[in-house]
């Protein structure tokens, strides 16, 4: 199989009942495996539609989406979502929430010794052992989304899709967490998928950026490769012409040509 | 070098330190939560006893009361046979009514709301139903039931049941619609279906539901026993009450009211309790 089309979006098009025109149209994407992919656009342009279809929690309206050589119809494990909200379920403690999707995924290939040692595993990967008796209400919301992230990864999954995981987030513990999560990127080799509205995030992590035109009937208006050698940091690349000119393109093409509407208007 | 400060002196105080600020702060809210109901309590019973001693008084005065039902306070566990039994007796009887009639109500509500919560079908056919049957008081059931069951402690445990089941249907019906979306959008990506769903994110995301319910339930039980218990006799604490009117033991009532509002408040906390120990953290998230 073309090792460019592991996660392959064909004229996919959404649009919801009650609405005229559809929410995205004619998205064409092929995702690499291993790949890092962001998908950048204003508010209201789709990009969480689009997540979701891939996530298999949307129907799609037209086209499709194929994933390691089968059509997707339904959420699943190989598709792991980290919510915007981080999602933990609040009666379970941090271990229990990760095992509970471990039990539920992987209980045909590991057995309840292997099952347990990969929570831990994946707690240290995210560095959260220290609070895997905890329930999310007694932990800070940056440590949420750690243990959302490593509740996502410890499903093994064949892409793993982040709705703008950082967004709630201060900017420090957004620093810390973008580099948590290129090195889990780095060492694990997940293909991703991640939904921003932040420039500096998606040429930081992304391989490619994808930008969407505004909403309704959004569609993909370009796609740019950030061509920066990986391991990127942070504190090297912000006087890094390519990285300065990747920023500078993304936010000509927001800004410029695809000005937000209602910002325009007002 | 020589320093031309003096040395420290050697722990030795020339004042005694102030006593450490542990032990008021301690005692403070203790009597901050105390002395206020207690104050209030003091004067209501001033109140009470300066209205009740005049000549024309209907009811008697606190004073009056302690004398004429001394043994009734002081020793709630006498049991002389028959109906002449202390009020220990009387409120175990109704309480185990209620717990009875009670625990029905709250697995047949449970299970009802969890029904009703989740399918659209069982949700219009079934609410109209229950908005209707719901208003119907306690006691006027009471009379069907006692032709269906021709015995008075089925027939009240029946009322105790009908009473208190519907809070528990509805605000389970409740919670189970309002599981959040992204509960839902985890299980399904997890693929948690079928009894491990309900198990795993239902009834713990509506938890806090249910216990408004069944919180709700316990209160209107306590309510529907004593009046049932009025028109059904034996023992129990609305028979007391009914018998002490009878014999125009107006201090009996007013003793027996007491331990009955004092039950209800423990009910009600009982509940309470065990909601918090049971939606540990959900409330909070």
């Amino acid at each position: 199989m073309d090792q460019h089309r592991f996660l392959e979006i064909t004229q996919l098009s959404i649009s919801f009942p009650k609405s005229p025109l559809p929410v995205l149209h004619d998205v064409d994407l092929q995702i690499a495996r291993g790949e890092y992919v962001a998908v950048i656009g204003h508010s209201g342009c789709g990009k969480s539609t689009l997540l979701n279809v891939i996530a298999g929690l949307l129907p799609a309206s037209g086209g499709g989406v194929v994933l390691d050589g089968r059509e997707i119809a339904g959420p699943g494990p190989d598709r792991a979502v980290v919510f915007q909200n981080h999602s933990l379920l609040p009666w379970l403690t941090c271990y229990e929430n990760i095992r509970l999707a471990v039990d539920q995924t992987l209980s045909k290939t590991m057995s309840r010794a292997e099952r347990h040692d990969w929570v831990l595993e994946n707690l240290a990967m995210v560095r959260m052992t220290s609070a895997k008796d905890k329930r999310p209400a007694e932990i800070s919301g940056g440590m949420k989304q750690r243990i959302g992230i490593a509740r996502a990864l410890a499903m093994r999954p064949k892409v793993l899709l982040m709705d703008e995981p950082f967004g709630a987030l201060d900017a420090l513990t957004r620093a810390h967490l973008q580099d948590q999560v290129m090195e889990i990127h780095a060492s694990r080799g997940t293909t991703v998928v991640m939904i921003t509205h932040d420039v500096d995030e998606a040429v930081l992590l992304a391989d490619r950026i994808v930008m969407l035109t505004n909403g309704p009937n959004a569609t993909v208006g370009e796609v740019l490769e950030v061509k920066l050698p990986r391991p990127r940091d942070r504190l090297a690349l912000a006087a890094d012409p390519a990285f300065t000119a990747a920023r500078a393109a993304v936010l000509e093409f927001l800004h410029a040509r695809h000005a937000n509407p209602a910002l325009a208007a007002a | 070098m020589i320093s031309t400060k003096a040395p420290p002196a050697p722990a030795k105080f020339s004042r005694p330190t102030p006593a450490a600020p542990t032990k008021p702060s301690r005692l403070l809210p203790l009597l901050q939560a105390v002395l206020p109901p207690l104050l209030i309590l003091l004067a209501l019973l001033a109140l009470w006893e300066f209205f009740a001693s005049g000549p024309n008084a209907t009811l008697p005065p606190p004073s009056k009361v302690w004398t004429d039902a001394h043994d009734l306070i002081v020793d709630p566990f006498f049991d002389r046979g028959g109906l002449d039994k202390g009020l220990f007796w009387h409120l175990a009887a109704s309480l185990q009514r209620v717990a009875l009639g009670f625990a029905l109500a709250g697995v047949v509500g449970i299970a009802t709301g969890l029904l009703i919560g989740s399918s659209p079908f069982a949700m219009r056919g079934l609410d109209p139903i229950f908005q209707v049957l719901r208003t119907v008081p306690p006691l006027a059931w009471l009379p069907l039931s006692l032709a269906a069951f021709r015995e008075a402690q089925p027939s009240a445990i029946f009322v105790i049941f009908i009473t208190s089941v519907w809070p528990v249907i509805i605000n389970t019906a409740v919670g189970v619609r309002n599981v959040p979306q992204d509960y839902r959008n985890v299980a399904a990506v997890i693929r948690l279906r079928g009894p491990a769903y309900w198990w795993r994110i239902v009834l713990p995301a509506a938890a806090p539901y249910i216990f408004t319910g069944l919180r709700i339930g316990i209160g209107l039980s306590w309510l529907a026993i004593v009046a049932a218990e009025m028109l059904i006799g034996g023992v129990g604490i609305g028979f007391f009450i009914w018998d002490a009117w009878n014999s125009s033991n107006l201090s009996d009532i007013i003793v027996a009211l007491v331990y009955v509002g004092l039950v209800g408040f423990l009910l009600d906390r009982v509940v309470a309790l065990a909601g918090r120990i049971a939606t540990r953290g959900t409330q909070a998230a």
